[in-house]
């Protein structure tokens, strides 16, 4: 609620309507100033941009944990590390790359980008979304904490029970794994909310659904895909933390219930969680493909069609990874048969870019660079995926290294592939400046040879049977030569990324200035400066067809008559996206951030006594209500006139 | 596609798959399936790589650093730097992706078909003079129990188990405490061993040899030492070894190992394990009876010899940190005697 607006200069100084126009929304929209400012901030590109940051760190974190692991299996009877350490690196290494690197990330890139690619001012929730990264916060805070002070988990990201449950963890090591797991899943569901009434809202005049960019289509099925799956894996910690805190026995068999009902719920979870993962980064490559083929992304309907299918089939195939489990024959062959279904969809995803390749003139920048080592490193982590989706070769490499390798494929193919390429094309959106070309290729083949390197051996190294999850192995195994490689290629892996953060940091000071739109692009984002203003657009642009830009080379349609003294956005219908009425959407505060924190001091206090529900329910009435409570309309004498 | 020769190399340079070197028939018909899969997989990722490199031979935007003009049917009349689309080519594309998909769908189709016929393979080989035995998964080793029509004559052995060549066994699959799977690369597919329910898997081996096999489901701190071995030999010496290990373990013939069976006895061992004959009757740990005659110790972790069973008694957590075994203090004499009695107990 910016009210106290400082007076606005002599209306008949100034000449330019537009540099009015400018002055104005500048003002409206400016974030507060200090720490106090830094705090209440609620303005998307800013969210985005700490989610991505905070992500990041955590993907070097996780990373670290790789190498210490990957160090320690280099060779037979390696002491590098007891298997209690071992055991808390690899949950470590799991839980952070699952719910703290891959997830937020998509998030973040997905919250910055959506608002300005669809031409909005700001997401539809601006404090929802503070509340979602706080909470993202406390929960990478709290499990790091956690491993810091030896209470790391220790039972597997997938905490299996019996494993995890009370008679065999004892101690707190998984409460704080399961509560972890709440604080990530209720940013992921802000930010989910959040994003689909932002798509479906707050689209610019003209955007009907069929001309949305195919980015926020998939950003569009992977929050939904977040709002039915993120559920189940909150009910499934928070059964866990209540059979471990307060004695019931939702998976104790010995008192009636179920070991495999965890696994059901965590797999019901877990496995739309890789698309979750996985649609973003589809939207992604469609739009370096369609920048850096210089046309549009061939079949625009099927490629949508196969992401809402990858979305529907995705939650119909959890039982495949508990083939092992010992399931009835009928359940067998119907999750054989769901599992190589989600192969089709993808299959015609990736016809369609092969496609758009070949009717595009190709200008091999470093973007296009990561989305063709996708396509080889993608298909072959999907290829073995259609062999573990199949029940009975599933039987024979379950929880073996093969496992390792493909989901490493899969995960590191079919999300970190893409996202730096998304890195390297919008970094100079997000910063004004353009990585460096040199660095980056550097970065790019150490990345791609170590990375093969690491994980194709692994295909082999399961086949002879080396089991998942170990700390160690006999030297007797016939093992060592491929963990060597294997190990070898994490270390080129490592030199990458560091090559990568100095190409960052060289690139923030002294990369070639950017400009709007350095890549010719095609959708919004890019129609404003880099990076952009706090209001995101001077003018809220409409759209004539498919590639905005392309489309409206000549002169951008733009909609005026939205107030720029007030926090204002333009609401549009559903469909079509014609324009329905003016909103005033709310401004920077801290009661997100209080709220965050009262949430974090209940479900940390609840490890240690029932009491943290009393506290925590509390503080969350104090803090909610702070949140919610009326505030006076708008101080309409406040507001200074439009100039004629 | 430049994987495959390395894939290969990989073959010859290793000695083999284990998984793929079947010993029994179940790995044999899996097998099969695997080669296809294998088959399918090289050629789809073949034709993958090829048209992308096929692509970005064909059709460079010219310089690397100037942008390329935009070529998209939608660009209306004036649009900068717009080129007409070549509507015949987008035809031809669209067949393409189309056939494409159909090929996928019929691909998918005969991989489904392919594993349903080995899972009726699989269960054909079921036969009823099968072997059974009981597999019981503790945190961190293996119990197995034959069984016999007679049941006077099942018997409880550790971490290695015999089996006939040729002769089907069913194993029945259960846990003690946590979730554990079972897998002998070369004889088996895999199951898991999960508390309150009961698992069938079926295993054959065709030529006799000594497996390994391990524990392929995270079960806590020394998950990656819970390996147990499989002895596949000949009917007769089968029978000749089922019929020593029901015999109750030798009583000690000297002076010392009976000084032995006494610390047995009267430490702390018999809390936890049990030797048949004795008094030693408790099911925490393996069973000892006949434990000299194994060949591994902790759980197929170190090879079975008088230096590796000493250290294991005093000291087993240094060897296989968080087992449940605890450090046993013992006098010189007493560990001598008792190391002289347990390796008596063939």
């Amino acid at each position: 609620m910016s009210t106290a607006l400082p007076t606005p200069p002599e209306p008949a100084s100034v000449r330019d309507d537009e540099a009015w126009e400018r002055l104005y929304l500048e003002r409206t929209w400016a974030p507060k100033k200090g720490l106090i400012g830094w705090l209440s901030e609620v303005h998307h590109t800013e969210i985005g941009k700490r989610y991505i940051i905070t992500a990041f760190v955590f993907f070097l974190l996780g990373g670290v944990e790789a190498l210490l692991m990957r160090w320690q299996l280099s060779g037979p009877e390696k002491q590098l590390m007891g298997p209690d350490l071992y055991n808390q690196v690899f949950t470590m290494h799991g839980s952070t790359m699952m719910f703290l690197f891959a997830v937020p990330m998509m998030e973040g890139v997905g919250l910055y980008l959506v608002p300005l690619m669809i031409g909005t001012r700001n997401a539809a929730f601006p404090r929802l979304n503070a509340f979602g990264y706080w909470t993202y916060l406390i929960g990478g805070v709290l499990l790091y904490g956690g491993f810091l002070l030896n209470v790391g988990p220790d039972a597997g990201w997938f905490s299996y029970v019996p494993l995890a449950g009370p008679q065999y963890s004892p101690g707190k090591r998984v409460d704080i794994w399961a509560q972890m797991i709440t604080f990530t899943e209720l940013a992921g569901l802000a930010g989910a909310v959040n994003l689909i009434v932002t798509v479906f809202k707050h689209r610019a005049p003209g955007m009907s659904l069929n001309r949305m960019p195919l980015f926020v289509w998939a950003m569009l099925v992977k929050s939904f895909m977040v709002v039915f799956a993120m559920p189940a894996v909150m009910v499934a910690s928070t059964c866990l933390a209540m059979d471990r805190l307060i004695g019931t026995h939702f998976f104790n068999p010995a008192e009636g219930g179920d070991a495999l009902l965890w696994q059901h719920l965590f797999w019901f979870f877990g496995h739309p969680e890789v698309y979750i993962i996985f649609i973003p980064a589809l939207g992604m490559l469609s739009s370096i493909l369609a920048v850096f083929t210089r046309r549009q992304v061939f079949g625009y309907l099927p490629v949508v069609l196969s992401m809402v299918s990858i979305g529907f089939i995705g939650f119909g195939l959890w039982v495949h990874h508990m083939f092992a489990t010992g399931l009835p024959q009928l359940g067998q062959s119907f999750f054989t048969a769901a599992s190589l279904m989600v192969a089709l969809p993808s299959g015609v995803q990736i016809f369609c870019w092969l496609a758009t390749l070949w009717g595009g003139r190709l200008w091999l920048r470093l973007p296009l660079y990561w989305v063709l080592a996708f396509f080889a490193v993608f298909v072959t982590g999907g290829l073995s995926g259609v062999m573990l989706g199949t029940y009975s070769v599933d039987q024979q490499v379950h929880d073996t290294y093969f496992v390792v390798a493909h989901f490493h494929y899969v995960l590191i193919g079919g999300a970190v592939f893409p996202l730096f390429g998304g890195l390297y094309y919008w970094f100079p959106k997000l910063t004004g400046r353009m990585l460096g070309e040199r660095l980056g290729k550097w970065n790019f083949w150490t990345f791609f040879i170590g990375f093969n390197l690491t994980f194709f051996p692994l295909h082999h190294l399961g086949m002879m049977g080396m089991p998942r999850r170990v700390y160690t192995y006999g030297v007797d195994r016939g093992w060592q030569s491929l963990n060597l490689l294997a190990t070898a290629g994490a270390v080129i892996m490592a030199v990458s990324i560091t090559l990568l953060l100095l190409n960052i940091f060289w690139s923030l000071k002294r990369g070639e200035v950017a400009g709007n739109d350095p890549w010719g692009a095609d959708t919004l984002e890019w129609s404003t400066t880099s990076p952009p203003p706090s209001y995101n657009f001077l003018h809220l642009p409409t759209v004539r067809g498919r590639y905005a830009r392309w489309t409206a080379a000549e002169d951008q349609p733009v909609v005026t008559g939205v107030r720029s003294d007030r926090k204002e956005v333009l609401v549009t219908r559903l469909l079509d996206a014609a324009p329905d009425h003016r909103a005033e959407l709310p401004g920077p505060t801290l009661w997100p951030l209080w709220v965050a924190l009262a949430t974090g001091v209940m479900f940390v206090m609840v490890i240690f006594t029932p009491w943290g529900i009393v506290v925590g329910g509390v503080l969350l009435f104090i803090t909610l209500t702070g949140w919610f409570w009326p505030r006076p309309p708008y101080k309409e004498e406040l507001a200074p006139e439009q100039p004629s | 596609m430049r994987r495959l020769p390395l894939l290969l190399l990989a073959c010859t340079g290793c000695g083999g798959l284990r998984m793929l070197d079947a010993r029994g028939p179940h790995v044999e018909r899996l097998r099969s399936l695997w080669d296809l899969l294998f088959l399918i997989s090289a050629v789809v990722l073949a034709a993958v790589v090829l048209t992308m490199l096929g692509a970005l031979l064909r059709r460079r935007g010219g310089s690397r650093s100037q942008v390329p003009e935009v070529e998209a049917h939608s660009v209306p009349p004036g649009g900068e730097g717009a080129r007409p689309v070549d509507a015949a080519r987008e035809r031809r594309m669209g067949r393409a992706v189309g056939a494409a998909a159909v090929v996928t769908l019929v691909v998918l189709f005969v991989i489904t078909v392919a594993n349903a016929s080995t899972g009726a393979a699989l269960a054909r080989l079921r036969s009823p003079d099968a072997l059974e035995v009981q597999v019981v998964g503790h945190q961190w080793w293996w119990e197995f129990r034959v069984q016999d029509a007679d049941p006077s004559r099942n018997l409880v052995t550790a971490n290695e188990l015999h089996v006939p060549v040729g002769r089907p066994v069913i194993l029945k699959l259960n846990s003690r405490d946590v979730i554990h799977s079972f897998w002998v690369p070369e004889l088996t597919n895999k199951r898991d061993l999960i508390p309150g329910q009961q698992n069938t898997l079926e295993l054959q081996a065709d030529r006799p040899g000594v497996f390994k096999g391990q524990c392929y489901e995270f079960c806590g701190m020394q998950h990656a030492k819970m390996g147990f071995v499989v002895v596949a030999e000949a009917p007769e010496q089968f029978e000749a070894w089922r019929e020593h290990q029901l015999q109750p373990a030798p009583p000690p013939t000297d002076a010392v190992a009976q000084r032995g069976q006494q610390v047995f006895l009267q430490g702390p061992c018999a809390l936890c394990h049990a030797i048949s004959g004795t008094d030693a009757a408790a099911s925490t740990g393996p069973n000892l009876t006949h434990v000299a005659s194994r060949s591994t110790l902790a759980a197929g972790t170190l090879p079975f010899d008088r230096g590796h069973l000493a250290g294991w008694i005093l000291n087993a957590q240094s060897l296989k940190p968080g087992n449940n075994m605890p450090a046993i203090t013992l006098p010189p004499d007493d560990l001598h005697a008792l190391l002289v009695y347990l390796e008596s107990l063939k």
